[in-house]
């Protein structure tokens, strides 16, 4: 077994993985641990985990559109599995994302009855989202993705709402359904490339330069869309999110809504335009469609919601409608503004979730018919829902406009029919947040309303960093732009040279992306095999 | 001066910061004080920065804070822009602001949010001059969503009132389908030109076709028409009355809504390419104004006589804009915000004074109780009405002479709307100010007779005394004998492709001013002789015209109950029904099968999950026998 490996300076993405699985060990292993003391770990390695992400993000060379600290260790090499991660300018903050959420679950949202279970699968579940956003061995992206279901759904089915055991298999099976046509997809493209006179190999560097047919390579497109479009959801696939979003408890909300749905998105874009970017160019007017039709459709169906979590899911699919517009699109704006999007609307969606768990945690429904006038008992919970909900309208100056811009400016450029049906989604999206805000927090507050709690200090904190940085990234998002767009540059390049002759097999121009490695190591570097082919 | 261009929006918004971090605390007339002069030193600066501006030959300075948007070939600036069209506007928006910030210490005295209420003040105001400082479609339209949403804020300040929250909301997502075509129009302009900067939109002008010039001169319109309430999305300012009155006359009447028609006249190379889109835009103007006049002939809240009418000349101003009139729209929209400003606050003081009952019917004789208002509210109504010498003579006048050379017959509906506002406007104060005093009377519908009303304090009255003084000397910027001194002359570097053709004859202007007051001096003629003894006219009340036409109801049964109808089908059967039960059917399907295969039931997971498997085997199977 030979150990090819490239070296890191600082181990940055296996410390990411490690930290939180050692915490869900400890946490699971111990026996007598007092309530505190277990949230006291899982605070700590959380903390931990986020501030590892930050070293990552400050050492990140923002100029490269490359992989970075990649590292390699073969690992089931007879099947050709290897333990290759890294990260680059897209995964970079998909990472960040979800090492800042979890420790804000911890603190705003941790269960307090079995603690130790809750945090436990928390951690797990981190360690499965931030290990699929770094692998870049297909295999080793399989297994962290199915990862997160076990943790999902134990986390749904321990503490969630009435109808939780419905809600949580339906999200199970049909996530995993749609996983069964991913691991058909890679294995098959595997199978292609080892059959082309190749090592059998699941790295997606190697993979990459596949030669499919037309055919094929569309096949190979349909079947792990079809997985990611599930995990998104894009529109028709969307049905088991509402009920999802709902019955989990308001931490597993957060963590599935916020972190785990853009595994889909994300999935797309680093696999799809990857492996098959010929086919994903041509099968761009599909998606396109359904992006718009998510775009209108989820804002249309939240009009109607009579239940706040299940509107902030309706509005969730809307806005991946527009993530997945950007994506296809296909030009450096649409496409970074998607990126963005993925981001924004994450910590939007938390925001969202976290306050309506803790209106819940006071009036124990989150029935619209049944909040009324809560502004005047509770100007700051108004406050704070002001503003999440209208950076998800997307008013300039918060986040959610840049990204939104983005993607509209940018698929208006090269598909102006598209864009133009969704740009009216931004009116679509005023109308179900406004109703629903006036409804709950406009009028005259009576009985149980009147008697609310606003938010209390603690609470405050505990939002704060996601209102700082709807704020910054909306009045500042250059820093996360410029690092964002030279990955995003090299997939568009990759995508727009990829060619298809007809009856031939189709050729992808490799760009070269040969990984940056931590600066001191870098002249030690030992090659990727395949990376530099 | 000309360095701190940035300080203009700055001051306000360190006025807001102030007041959210600290606001609660503090007292109600700190909190005013505070608010009052962060928007009293932007006037400061603006005032030094018009200075600066004329003591120097290039008229177009630009100030670049830092890079806002930074994407491949699209770089969005936060930057600033001063020419004479920018200085005009914030020399009025800040003036008018920081007077209206004063009346509010007085007005909102011992109101609950008293401070939340500066907040929003103070906060609109820095959007409002980002918006017209911007150099960038991009940054404008930041102004523009800032001040829309301080706007909801405000409108619906009384939030617990359910009239409030819905008039709120209903402008909020009005202005949001305008805003779709400012979106548009900038996708358009960014796909020819490949900037979103004026100067240099302007610059690279002559690359859009005639047929994109038009369309982003329509998409334009749309915007212009959600925030200036123009046809077809006006009908959101009248309930936008049920707002405080101070934000009334700051909001909806001097500022905010006149943010379209400078917008358009911002854009004004882009809308020379598109003359068919001039007409356009002349057609929607002479409408909008002609419609709201009948509407606000036939009122009873004192406010909304003025929201219409705020409707209506700003529908002058669009039309005159159609008429590439461009320096008559702004002359018209430096006066109007005046003397517009001066009858909100004169209405504000009345409705204080009368423990906020707005209805004019439960009026009359204010003239001796109030004299300040009555005062200020006669220099407000001769103003608008047209009447010879007051700034409405001048500025509407000089819109309808235009108007006249371009398109005749607009200049026809111009001059019976001009007839229609000095009527409804007569009415509105023959009713408040003269006759008798029904306030002392129960009210038609069983309303207690109101207490003898007072006069205002004087953090009221001295903003009217300015304003008053203001809309009597405003016109003086644009008289047409001193051309070297005049509006017109200052404008002209920004209108530079037109504007006016080679004058008219004297005596036919003569001719057309001469109408011009005949109309005017006719109105108030006729309503003296309509409304000076009764107070019940049916006949000229029309509910038709008392319900706007009918609009918000043509509306709702055209778009909004089939949209409500539309959403709950949606869910309910295309989602519920119709996907989700095509999943539920997938896995039963599933499950029965699996029944049929293994007798073992060991919970549904596991044997969903054994069907999937085996599913997969086989697809996999079949796809490896494919590649050998």
């Amino acid at each position: 077994m030979t150990l090819a490996t490239v070296h890191s300076s600082f181990p940055y993405v296996a410390l990411l993985l490690l930290v939180p699985a050692i915490a869900a060990g400890v946490v699971a292993l111990l026996h007598s641990a007092s309530r505190q003391a277990v949230r006291w770990i899982g605070l700590i390695a959380s903390l931990l985990t986020l501030g590892i992400a930050v070293a990552m993000l400050i050492a990140f060379d923002a100029h490269s559109g490359g992989y970075q600290f990649v590292t390699q260790h073969s690992w089931a090499s007879a099947l050709g599995i290897s333990w290759l991660t890294g990260v680059d300018g897209i995964s970079l903050f998909m990472v960040l994302l979800t090492a800042l959420l979890i420790p804000i679950v911890l603190l705003g949202a941790s269960e307090q009855r079995r603690t130790k279970s809750f945090v436990a699968w928390l951690l797990l579940l981190e360690v499965g989202c931030i290990g699929s956003f770094v692998s870049l061995d297909l295999i080793l992206f399989f297994l962290f993705f199915e990862l997160t279901l076990i943790p999902s759904y134990f986390l749904i089915t321990g503490w969630g709402g009435p109808n939780r055991a419905g809600a949580a298999t339906k999200f199970f099976l049909y996530t995993f359904f749609g996983s069964g046509f991913l691991l058909v997809g890679i294995i098959y493209v595997a199978v292609v490339h080892a059959s082309q006179g190749h090592a059998l190999s699941f790295s997606l560097f190697d993979l990459q330069g596949t030669q499919l047919s037309g055919t094929a390579g569309m096949l190979v497109f349909v079947a792990m869309t079809f997985a990611f479009a599930i995990k998104a959801p894009i529109v028709p696939f969307h049905t088991w999110s509402p009920d999802a979003y709902a019955e989990a408890p308001t931490g597993a909300s957060v963590v599935l809504a916020a972190v785990l749905a853009k595994l889909g998105t994300y999935g797309i874009l680093r696999f799809d335009l990857t492996l098959v970017p010929h086919a994903s160019k041509v099968a761009a007017p599909v998606l396109l469609t359904l992006a718009t039709i998510g775009i209108l459709y989820g804002a249309i169906v939240a009009c109607a919601t009579r239940d706040l979590k299940r509107l902030v899911a309706y509005s969730s699919v809307a806005q991946v409608g527009f993530i997945v517009l950007g994506t296809f699109a296909l030009t450096p704006q649409a496409l970074t503004g998607a990126v963005l999007l993925m981001l924004n609307h994450g910590i939007i969606t938390a925001a969202f979730f976290l306050l309506i768990g803790w209106l819940v945690a006071r009036r124990g429904t989150s029935k619209i018919a049944e909040l009324t006038g809560l502004q005047g008992p509770a100007p700051v919970m108004a406050a704070i829902f002001t503003i999440v909900m209208l950076a998800s309208i997307g008013l300039p100056g918060l986040s959610g406009f840049v990204s939104e811009y983005l993607v509209l400016l940018g698929t208006f450029l090269v598909h102006r029919w598209w864009a133009l049906v969704a740009t009216f989604g931004v009116v679509a999206a005023a109308m179900y947040l406004l109703w629903a805000y006036q409804r709950v927090f406009h009028g005259k507050a009576e009985g149980e309303n009147a008697a609310i709690r606003d938010l209390t200090v603690a609470e405050r904190l505990v939002i704060a960093p996601l209102i700082a940085l709807i704020i910054f990234l909306g009045v500042f998002p250059s820093p996360v732009l410029n690092r964002i767009e030279p990955s995003v540059n090299r997939i568009v390049d990759q995508v727009s040279l990829s060619n298809c002759t007809p009856g031939l097999v189709c050729t992808h121009a490799p760009i070269d992306v040969r990984s940056r490695t931590s600066p001191a190591s870098s002249s030690t570097a030992t090659t990727i095999p395949g990376a530099n082919r | 001066m000309l360095h701190q261009i940035y300080l203009m929006p700055l001051l306000p918004l360190v006025g807001f910061l102030i007041l959210v971090a600290f606001g609660r605390r503090m007292s109600e007339r700190t909190a005013g004080i505070i608010g009052t002069t962060a928007v009293a030193g932007a006037f400061v600066v603006a005032a030094g920065s018009f200075f600066a501006l004329l003591g120097q030959s290039n008229r177009e300075v630009t100030q670049s804070l830092f890079t806002w948007i930074p994407v491949g070939s699209l770089q969005v600036k936060v930057s600033f822009l001063l020419d004479p069209l920018s200085v005009t506007m914030v020399l009025f928006v800040t003036f008018i602001s920081a007077l209206i910030h004063l009346y509010s210490m007085g007005y909102m005295r011992g109101e609950r949010d008293f401070t939340k209420f500066f907040i929003y003040l103070n906060l609109f105001v820095a959007s409002m001059l980002v918006l017209v400082l911007a150099n960038n479609l991009l940054l404008t339209f930041v102004g523009w969503e800032g001040v829309g949403v301080c706007s909801y804020w405000l409108v619906s300040f009384y939030f617990d009132k359910d009239a409030a929250a819905s008039a709120g909301k209903k402008a909020f997502i009005y202005n949001r389908v305008g805003d779709v075509g400012l979106l548009l129009a900038m996708f358009l302009i960014f796909s020819n030109v490949g900037t979103l900067d004026y100067l240099s939109i302007f610059s690279h002008a002559s690359a859009f076709s005639s047929l994109t010039a038009t369309l982003i001169v329509l998409a334009l319109l749309l915007a212009a028409s959600g925030k200036s309430a123009q046809i077809p999305l006006f009908n959101w300012l009248p309930d936008a009355m049920e707002g405080p009155t101070p934000v009334s006359a700051l909001i909806h009447a001097a500022t905010m809504v006149t943010a379209g028609v400078y917008l358009l006249c911002r854009m004004n190379p882009v809308l020379h390419l598109a003359p068919n889109a001039e007409i356009v835009i002349a057609t929607i103007g002479a409408t909008t104004a002609f419609v709201a006049a009948t509407v606000a002939t036939a009122q009873d809240d004192i406010k909304k006589v003025l929201a219409f009418s705020t409707v209506s000349q700003i529908g002058f101003m669009v039309m005159a804009v159609g008429a590439n009139a461009y320096v008559a729209a702004v002359f018209l929209m430096v006066c109007h915000a005046f003397y517009k400003a001066l009858l909100f606050l004169s209405a504000g003081s009345v409705i204080h004074g009368l423990h906020h009952e707005q209805n004019i019917k439960r009026m009359g004789a204010l003239r001796k109780l109030m004299p300040w208002t009555f005062g200020a509210f006669l220099i407000g109504w001769l103003s608008i009405a047209g009447v010879p010498p007051f700034a409405s003579f001048w500025s509407k006048g000089d819109v309808l002479d235009n108007v006249y050379r371009h398109y005749p017959a607009l200049w026809v509906l111009g001059l019976v709307t001009a007839l229609l506002t000095a009527y409804y406007m007569s009415r509105l104060f023959y009713l408040t100010f003269t006759g008798k005093a029904r306030f002392s009377e129960e009210g038609p519908n069983g309303e207690h007779p109101i207490a003898t009303p007072h006069e205002s304090p004087w953090t009221m009255r001295l903003p009217l005394v300015v304003l008053a003084i203001g809309s009597l000397a405003i016109s003086v910027i644009d008289f047409p004998w001193a051309h070297d001194l005049s509006l017109a002359h200052f404008l002209e570097p920004v209108f530079r492709t037109t504007i006016y053709e080679p004058h008219e004859s004297v005596g036919l202007l003569y001719l057309l001013g001469g109408i011009d007051a005949v109309v005017a001096l006719a109105g108030v003629v006729i309503a003296w002789i309509i409304w000076s003894k009764k107070t019940e006219r049916p006949n000229l009340e029309r509910s038709f015209f008392r319900n706007v036409w009918y609009w918000d109801n043509f509306y709702d049964l055209l778009i909004g109950r089939p949209l409500t109808r539309f959403s709950q089908f949606c869910l309910n059967v295309v989602d519920l029904k119709i996907l989700d039960g095509a999943v539920n059917g997938v896995a039963s399907l599933a499950t029965r099968s699996a029944k049929g295969i293994r007798k073992v039931q060991t919970g549904q997971v596991r044997q969903y999950a054994l069907v999937l498997v085996a599913g997969i085997a086989a697809l996999l199977l079949y796809l490896l026998i494919r590649v050998h």
